[in-house]
């Protein structure tokens, strides 16, 4: 092979697979880690057989979910990840246990041996925390019950593996000679390495990363924030601990420093290719030799063990409890096989407690189980459409089926659109309410709202909850593609509809706006300008002279956005009309301040009348 | 074209009985130009630039509000305030309103027969007046005979009718009206330079 070639050539594979097939993938509403699972297929030995040797870049590619956790890590400040801890210890414990006893029972029932059977349970009890994280990212559900309750158990999991993977030779076959002593030390030498990245992070990194920060070059601090990763993730597997375990404690005791914003954009591109490049590495890993010789089995297994799994986190989620919209996700990010599986499976393999057969085809399950999980997710997605629309989703979401007359709907009923509702309501206007998360729409229920789930952008559901007779729709969603998006649809399906929307920031402004929508607010706006106004305050100005600025200041802001409106495709103009809208503000109040010591200074000379800014008017 | 500037103000709009017949018809007559600050202005921030735009080129302008305390409803006040500026309504070359007419249309709620010496207003309603005939005078507006509607609240349906009647009347007609061939016109009032000390 000429020099160089074979890292470009793979470059050139891997990319192209991942740009083609993830678009492709959420072009067909799949999601995109079945677009990266997808194109590991069609490239690796058994589609165009582009890539031979999967299991060197499934190694390198784990780099990616040790990034993501410490991501996750840096979300999580230590008090919050204290709070976590009977989730973690408690519901975690219960569901590895749980599922390797009733998987390793199954297995013995079927007339395994022992020892195949509970490295098997244990294998196959363990989830992908790399799909489970990843979905919960792409579908923003990290700040719900299920989010956090998904993390728990990935973190323990995570945890217990460190004994675990300790705990496989003693399984093993043949007995290796005298390694007691060695168990000792290597968990004397893991604890101590954890207190290292504890207290190291503790009083090192911050002062650490400061002195780069200060060095004021980009790319160094990017690549600190990769080396610090890349540090803690080697430390940890010099002790034959977990990766991204090392990478989440270290993401933890970041949480709280200044940092965190800089290290969570540097690392982010960073995770998201690896954790693609992952996806794509285990597509490419599933062995379908395995599969075909025995596709009766590999289906056997893979249904059995994801419902054993399905089994008791149910029962798990029903006991936590992780409310009733979310527990399909809940249970369907958990029940998969994960990439610790693998791991644990090669360990055992390493140590003999499990044969090379039984071993590639539990691979071979695991890699085809964490394949069907987005496709699992996107069908429970639209099983839960259907519920919705043909209103048979339970008793508390049963109204749907039933059109519905409130002159005012409202979509969205968060932060945002449950003020509108309440002044509404407060005013005895009925409202129909959507909002896509049944978590919001159960409690708003319980206080007597006609709430709905569902989402907003469909327009079957819109013309059931009355968009056709209502006079007003309140656009308060906070997604701004979304939003967009819906008032595309009443735009141009209900146009009767008086349409009040609320802007996340200004380019969604003028999205509404090339829409038709007149009645838009930008979300901060009026907040920034109450606290704006305290600022004057503070600073000496008349409550009501303050008040005049930020309204003067509103006025103008408003009428500069009206006037760049026509423009909002051309950048360059906007930002002229918004440097010279600026400046002319600025002049203006720079010379009435200049009026108004004039005026201060010829009152103090002739008579000490007391004036004040906001009164420019005569008498 | 319009050539009347109605400049309305009433905080309850939808409980008024007579101010909002008033403002309703007056709303569907071409040549009057209706602003209603209460709609308008519901922060109480007065847009003084487009307000004086909208003075510049009447003849008439009409002041439609129910009487609160013996006066204008605050944002009326307000307005009137921040609008009639110095040196653009009054003093130094103050003379944007210089010609026009005034003509007040007022409501009160209570009847008439209650402002009289020995009645609880115990004013007659001319006493409440003069402050609109010196803002009038100051700006170098003719103040034109007000259009008085006593008991607002208990008034019958009729007489609402025959007052707003009377009202669309003069508005289609102005300026040919008998009592304005009667009227003097405006006393001149110049405001002396060293009348504001501070300015």
């Amino acid at each position: 092979m000429e020099h160089g070639t074979p890292w470009l050539s793979s470059s050139l594979i891997y990319l192209a697979a991942a740009v083609l097939a993830v678009p492709l993938a959420r072009l067909l509403g799949l999601g995109s880690i079945i677009g990266y699972l997808g194109a590991g297929i069609a490239i690796g030995p058994w589609g165009l057989s582009l890539v031979t040797d999967p299991r060197a870049m499934l190694q390198f590619a784990e780099f990616g979910v040790v990034l993501m956790l410490f991501l996750v890590g840096l979300e999580l400040e230590p008090k919050r990840l204290w709070s976590l801890r009977r989730p973690i210890f408690g519901w975690g414990s219960a569901q590895l246990l749980g599922s390797t006893t009733l998987l390793a029972a199954v297995g013995m029932a079927f007339g395994l041996d022992w020892r195949l059977a509970l490295v098997g349970g244990f294998a196959l009890a363990m989830s992908s925390t790399a799909i489970g994280l990843g979905v919960l990212n792409e579908r923003n559900l990290m700040p719900t019950t299920a989010g956090r309750s998904v993390l728990s158990v990935s973190l323990f999991q995570d945890i217990s593996a460190i004994p675990l993977l300790a705990l496989l030779p003693l399984l093993a076959l043949a007995p290796a000679a005298a390694d007691g002593g060695g168990g000792w030390l290597g968990a004397a030498k893991a604890v101590g390495v954890i207190a290292a990245i504890i207290f190291g992070g503790r009083l090192l990194l911050r002062p650490a990363l400061r002195w780069i920060a200060r060095s004021d070059t980009p790319e160094i601090f990017t690549a600190a924030s990769l080396l610090l990763v890349v540090a803690t993730a080697a430390l940890m597997e010099s002790v034959g601990l977990s990766m991204a375990l090392g990478a989440f404690l270290a993401g933890v005791l970041l949480a709280e420093s200044e940092y965190r914003r800089e290290l969570e954009t540097d690392l982010e591109p960073f995770k998201g290719l690896l954790l693609g490049l992952f996806f794509i590495a285990v597509g490419m890993s599933i062995d379908f030799a395995v599969v075909l010789a025995s596709p009766g089995l590999v289906a056997a297994i893979v249904l059995g063990f994801l419902i054993v799994k399905a089994l008791v986190l149910v029962l798990m989620a029903r006991l936590m409890p992780v409310p009733l919209g979310e527990r399909p996700v809940f249970v369907i990010l958990l029940a998969q096989g994960g990439e610790f599986g693998f791991v644990v499976l090669q360990a055992a393999l390493g140590a003999g407690a499990v044969a090379a057969q039984p071993a590639s085809l539990l691979v071979a399950c695991i890699a085809l189980s964490m394949l069907l999980t987005p496709l699992l997710l996107v069908l429970a997605d639209r099983w839960a459409a259907a519920r919705l629309k043909s209103g048979a989703a339970g008793p508390k979401l049963d109204e749907i089926n039933e059109p519905q007359h409130a002159p005012v709907l409202i979509a969205g009923f968060g932060r945002y659109g449950q003020i509108v509702g309440r002044l509404l309501a407060a005013n005895g206007l009925q409202a129909t309410v959507l909002d896509h998360s049944v978590d919001a729409v159960e409690t708003v229920r319980r206080f007597g709202w006609k709430a709905f789930y569902g989402d907003a952008t469909r327009l079957d559901l819109l013309r059931v909850a009355g968009a056709e007779r209502a006079r007003l729709f309140v656009l308060a969603i906070d997604d701004v593609d979304q939003s967009v998006e819906c008032a595309r649809l009443v735009r141009e399906h209900f146009p009767q509809l008086t349409v009040i929307a609320r802007a996340r920031n200004v380019s969604h402004y003028y999205a509404l706006r090339k829409l038709g929508i007149t009645l838009i607010e930008r979300e901060t706006l009026d907040s920034a300008l109450l606290s704006a106004r305290s600022a004057l305050e503070v600073m000496g100005w008349q409550p009501h002279a303050a008040r005049v600025q930020a309204l003067r200041f509103r006025r103008h802001s408003i009428e500069l956005m009206e006037q760049m409106a026509p423009h909002f495709e051309d950048e360059r103009k906007l930002i002229a009309i918004a440097k010279q809208g600026r400046q002319q503000l600025e002049e203006m109040w720079a010379s009435e301040r200049e009026q108004n010591a004039e005026r201060a200074a010829r009152a103090g000379w002739h008579a000490p009348l007391q004036r004040t800014v906001d009164e420019p008017r005569a008498d | 074209m319009s050539d009347i500037v109605l400049i309305a103000a009433h905080p309850q709009l939808g409980q008024s009985r007579v101010n909002g017949a008033l403002l309703q018809r007056a709303a569907g007559i071409g040549r009057v130009a209706v602003r209603d600050l209460y709609a308008l202005y519901p922060d109480y921030f007065i847009d003084v630039a487009a307000e004086q735009a909208a003075l510049a080129d009447a003849r008439l302008v009409v002041w439609l509000h129910p009487v609160h305390w013996y006066s204008m409803p605050p944002l009326m006040k307000l307005w009137l305030d921040d609008v009639f500026a110095f040196g653009w309504a009054y003093g130094p070359g103050g003379h944007a309103l210089q010609g026009k007419d005034l003509w007040a249309v007022l409501s009160t709620g209570g009847p008439e027969s209650s402002y009289r010496p020995d009645s609880y207003n115990r004013y007659f309603f001319d006493a409440f007046l003069p402050p609109y005939d010196q803002t009038a005078a100051l700006t170098g507006m003719r103040m034109l005979p007000p259009l008085l509607q006593h008991g607002a609240h208990r008034v019958d349906d009729e007489s609402i009718a025959a007052h707003v009647e009377v009202f669309a009347q003069r508005l289609a007609r102005y300026p040919d009206w008998p009592e304005i061939a009667e009227l003097d016109a405006a006393p001149a009032c110049e405001v002396p330079l060293d009348a504001r000390p501070v300015d």
